[in-house]
């Protein structure tokens, strides 16, 4: 309509054009392609350990339940097979889980601790917030980017890891809920990565120095973890027995959806609670032997059923820490840029 | 128009304010330098008008009255910061690929034209680039953004002689080419005297003086005469800095009627820009918000009496 609107020198670049968010899927990119090379890389040469590894701990696993190990019938052949499964194949699928659990908080510390801290180091904040694109747009564009991509690979990561850990469960009697399994698996790994990766940057953003934010994500993800492991227990999913049947199915190997047994404790009769002298007493009868009458052996625990609904309890609410911690980067980008 | 408004704006770090009350506006077309030692709040100033920090007091607004760092601020302002940053590990072409995705105007064509005039190639990573390359890389991002307003942070410090006629003879084509209003710090006063037409001085984190280079000379006279008038004649007028000797003063003061004749025995001169910056940077406190300085006589008061 007006002469004045359009650009002096008409061209395609000097048009205002609207500023997608997918404009900061290149950006991410390109700022942090060596990130995004090496992380998948470093877990790809994993997973291909495991891979190898897996498929004979799955070989010789299928031996082992064939053996008639524990029918009073013990050939020496499956008692070889079963110590050289033990002696030379769980120890290095022990350092390997151990690894796999390092896993989430050295993927969210090398991604997440530089993300911002560096801009900061570099010097470099004070071109790229100065921008047209705001800087929290810019700040949760990067946040969520990774963020998903990381969890995605820890995800795609950890089932692996489940997959390759099965023949460990029975053998090294290890529940599936308990803490070295249940964090590595499910989304539960991813949610572990995501909360790093998102600590880290926090604590880039609040230090302003990638070295000291490192550290401190080091030191603050181990917390996290002590915190969840006292949590594990606490998720309402617990269920107390009396019956003690399905208790001694433990000395039943192989038996599938073996419980985590949290607790257990004796009442006396009508259910009163007994001196701690008489349960001391108790408990040094064999598991599964006769009580004394009117006594009754509670056991408080976790069915395997429940796995799933306490992987969506603590992924849920370590998804609601991540996006907290993600919230409180960006307000320290809005506000503490300079 | 005025491109920068600031009212009241402040910045403290810790217990120490880097910048304090300072009120200010500079209008539209000016090549606006800011000057003042180091430490005196200059990038502070700059990068609250940038829209980087947040000022603990006060407001900053851009290009009429848009708050500082709010999409509207970023869409006009181009900012090239001290240091020039650029991401050394990119390279140029990539710097250039990555300032227009993240900005709604960018002129590519006009970016790889002046690199090339520049002999920059885009394929050479930024930190490979010399000092100079670097700022000049930093520029032509900042121009291809094609602002109204540009804040340059010391664009000269890292610069040799040539590389700095290059870089204010750019930024000056801009501003006719373009209609760039620039803001530019520095703290080599004797360079920017041919090129700013409006003055900001900043000293111990106060504003001293801020207004147009033709005013100011107006404004300020250096008056000589006998040591002994002194005092009763400085009372009357604004003195930025006194020099006293035994016989003679030279006052520097501010005057706001230019055709105001000088008392018998005292003889007026007009100051250069450069000496008018000294005088403020010499005697700091003598600000726009300060009162007009006045020589302090004793009063009788009940107790003495």
């Amino acid at each position: 309509m007006s002469v004045l609107t359009l650009p002096a020198q008409p061209g395609q670049d000097t048009a205002p054009r609207p500023l997608p968010w997918r404009r900061m899927t290149w950006v991410t990119w390109r700022q942090h392609r060596a990130l995004l090379i090496s992380i998948p890389a470093v877990l790809a040469a994993a997973a291909v350990v495991l891979v190898i590894f897996g498929l004979k701990a799955h070989h010789d696993y299928a031996a082992l339940v064939n053996c008639p190990l524990n029918q009073g019938q013990q050939s020496s052949a499956c008692g070889k097979m079963f110590s050289n499964f033990n002696s030379n194949v769980w120890p290095l699928a022990n350092a390997l889980s151990i690894l796999v659990q390092l896993a989430p908080v050295l993927i969210g510390a090398f991604a997440g601790a530089p993300l911002l801290a560096r801009e900061l180091e570099n010097g470099t904040y004070r071109f790229a917030w100065t921008q047209g694109l705001v800087r929290e747009r810019q700040a949760i564009a990067k946040l969520a980017l990774l963020g998903v991509t990381l969890a995605v690979l820890a995800g795609a990561f950890g089932w692996l890891f489940s997959w390759f850990f099965q023949p460990f469960l029975w053998t090294e009697q290890i529940n599936q809920l308990s803490e070295g399994m249940f964090d590595a698996s499910g989304l539960v790994f991813p949610a572990f990565t995501l909360v790093a990766f998102m600590i880290g940057a926090f604590l880039g953003m609040l230090f302003r120095r990638v070295i000291p934010a490192l550290a401190a994500t080091l030191g603050a993800y181990l917390a996290l973890r002590l915190g969840a492991w006292a949590l594990h227990g606490q998720y309402p999913v617990t269920v107390v027995t009396s019956n003690a049947k399905l208790i001694n199915a433990y000395e039943t190997p192989g038996t599938p959806g073996f419980p985590w047994i949290l607790n257990s404790w004796f009442t006396g009769p009508g259910g009163k609670p007994l001196s701690s002298a008489v349960t001391s007493r108790l408990q040094d009868l064999p598991l599964g032997g006769s009580l004394p009458p009117g006594v009754t052996e509670w056991f408080k625990y976790i069915p395997l059923s429940r796995y799933w609904p306490m992987q969506f309890m603590e992924a849920g609410w370590l998804l609601v820490l991540a996006v907290g911690i993600g919230a409180g980067t960006v307000w320290l980008v809005r506000h503490r840029a300079a | 128009m005025n491109v920068i408004e600031t009212s009241e704006l402040g910045k403290r770090y810790g217990k120490s304010w880097a910048l304090r009350d300072c009120t200010l506006s500079v209008p539209a077309g000016h090549l606006a330098a800011l000057v003042g030692p180091n430490g005196a709040g200059k990038s502070t100033l700059m990068n609250m008008t940038a829209g980087l920090t947040v000022p603990t007091s006060g407001t900053a607004t851009v290009l009429d009255g848009h708050p500082a760092g709010s999409t509207a601020a970023l869409n006009g302002v181009a900012f090239v910061a001290q240091d020039a940053p650029v991401y050394k590990n990119l390279s140029a072409g990539d710097m250039l690929h990555l300032t227009r995705n993240l900005n709604r105007h960018f002129d590519t064509a006009f970016a790889r034209a002046r690199l090339a005039d520049l002999g920059i190639p885009l394929n050479k990573k930024a930190g490979k680039l010399s000092g100079g390359q670097q700022s000049q890389l930093a520029l032509t991002l900042a121009l291809a953004r094609r602002p109204r307003l540009l804040i340059l942070d010391e664009p000269l410090a890292a610069l040799d002689p040539i590389a700095r006629q290059d870089f204010l003879a750019a930024v000056m084509t801009a501003m006719t080419d373009d209609g760039v209003s620039v803001l530019l710090s520095s703290h080599q006063v004797a360079e920017l005297e041919r090129v700013a037409d409006f003055l900001i001085v900043l000293s111990r984190a106060q504003l001293q003086v801020a207004g147009e280079v033709d005013d100011l000379i107006a404004g300020h006279r250096l008056l000589t005469g006998p040591t002994a008038e002194a005092d009763e004649y400085a009372s009357r007028l604004t003195v930025v800095q006194a020099r006293r000797g035994d016989a003679q003063t030279h006052l520097l003061v501010r005057t706001t009627a230019a055709g105001e004749p000088a008392p018998l025995g005292w003889e007026a001169h007009s100051v250069s820009l450069e000496e008018i910056v000294m005088a403020y940077l010499r005697s700091p406190g003598v600000g726009e918000a300060a009162p007009p300085t006045r020589v302090q006589r004793p009063q009788p008061t009940e107790a003495t009496r």
